[in-house]
């Protein structure tokens, strides 16, 4: 992840280009990383392009408040994925409002009727967010399943696996983006990847990988 | 160092993120530790595992036209800017006139009259209040403040 957190953004800003020179080529550098940043996020195609282009545009805007342009990447890095959450976050409660629906429990018409935390239920199988194996570069049963499994993650215990296995991001470049010290990177990884493990056990019906 | 502490390290150790102290300091614990042993075989294979798994690249040409689509988000974000503040100029100067016109016709009854400025300042107060909330949440931003 060698572009990730380089300082030649800064270069690029501080040039005689003008402010869209600029960010076109601060875009094409980063594009391919906000992309499959938010498909690890969001596990699917439309909705991570859509997502990543919507971040490079509040970028954009926001772009004067950055007042180091060398540290672009984290700080695009925040927009970016708390678009992404609160886009599950809408993605799972409109699932548990129209299953609810579908199970007679509410009325159609009437979304009022149940409070947020009574309709969404993050932790619930039926409501883990869909990752489509399609978007895998090669599909066997294995790579099928841990897919499946990230997407039944915890946020911040997926971004980690995101940033470490599908960007190979190091250590102390996750501990940039995700603002926290390396201490803190290694525990949720630890804790990642301990629940990777439990899903995918329960799916062998408790047996070892 | 407990057992939890060192199973933490144990991320560090299997992503070659340990330096050579750490490393010697945690393979002297493995040879001690059952527990934490099994266990590194089981994280092993599960990293083995997820390395295999990669994402697919989409086709070339949503890279090729990924800075285009980008860049007409971004005009017509300032396009609609701009047709909204012409078109909230445009209409307050009409809403002018017409109270004005309205006012000053002998020929137009007081109920009408009445009726167009009740409209015109419902108008108005549905434009302040609504102004009021983008500012409440401008104000709360939360990527307003983001400053690295």
């Amino acid at each position: 992840m060698g572009t990730v957190c380089d300082q030649s953004t800064a270069a690029l800003c501080d040039s005689h280009q003008g402010r869209r020179e600029a960010f076109e080529a601060i875009v094409k550098r980063h594009m391919k990383d906000a992309y499959f940043i938010a498909l690890g996020l969001v596990g699917n195609r439309e909705d991570a392009l859509e997502l990543s282009q919507e971040a490079f545009y509040r970028a954009y805007k926001h772009f004067d408040q950055l007042n180091s342009k060398g540290k672009f990447f984290p700080w695009f890095y925040q927009i970016l994925r708390n678009l992404c959450f609160s886009h599950l976050r809408k993605r799972r409660v409109r699932k548990a409002y129209e299953s609810r629906i579908g199970d007679g429990g509410l009325q159609a018409g009437d979304p009022e009727s149940g409070s947020q935390s009574e309709v969404c239920d993050p932790q619930s199988d039926e409501l883990a967010d869909p990752f489509d194996p399609a978007m895998l570069a090669e599909r066997n049963e294995s790579n099928d399943r841990i897919w499946r499994a990230i997407g039944q993650l915890e946020e911040k215990h997926r971004e980690v696996i995101v940033l470490r296995h599908f960007r190979d991001m190091s250590y102390d470049e996750m501990a940039r983006v995700l603002f926290c010290n390396r201490g803190t990177v290694t525990s949720r990884l630890f804790y990642a990847r301990q629940r990777l493990r439990e899903i995918l056990e329960h799916e062998k019906g408790g047996q070892n990988l | 160092m407990t057992c939890q502490d060192h199973k933490e390290l144990m991320m560090a150790y299997l992503d070659d993120e340990l330096n050579d102290e750490q490393k010697v300091a945690f393979e002297l614990h493995l040879a001690s530790c059952a527990d934490c042993a099994r266990d590194l075989q089981e994280f092993k294979k599960l990293k083995r595992m997820t390395d295999c798994v990669a994402l697919a690249e989409p086709e070339d040409r949503i890279w090729d036209e990924y800075w285009n689509h980008l860049y007409n988000r971004i005009e017509r974000g300032a396009g609609w800017i701009l047709f909204s503040v012409a078109a909230i100029a445009l209409l307050i100067y009409g809403g002018f006139e017409l109270v004005e016109t309205v006012i000053e016709n002998r020929t137009v009854g007081v109920l009408a009259k009445i009726g167009v400025l009740a409209s015109i300042g419902g108008l108005a107060v549905l434009f302040v209040s609504v102004l009021r909330e983008r500012v409440y949440f401008w104000s709360r931003d939360r990527y307003k403040d983001v400053r690295r």
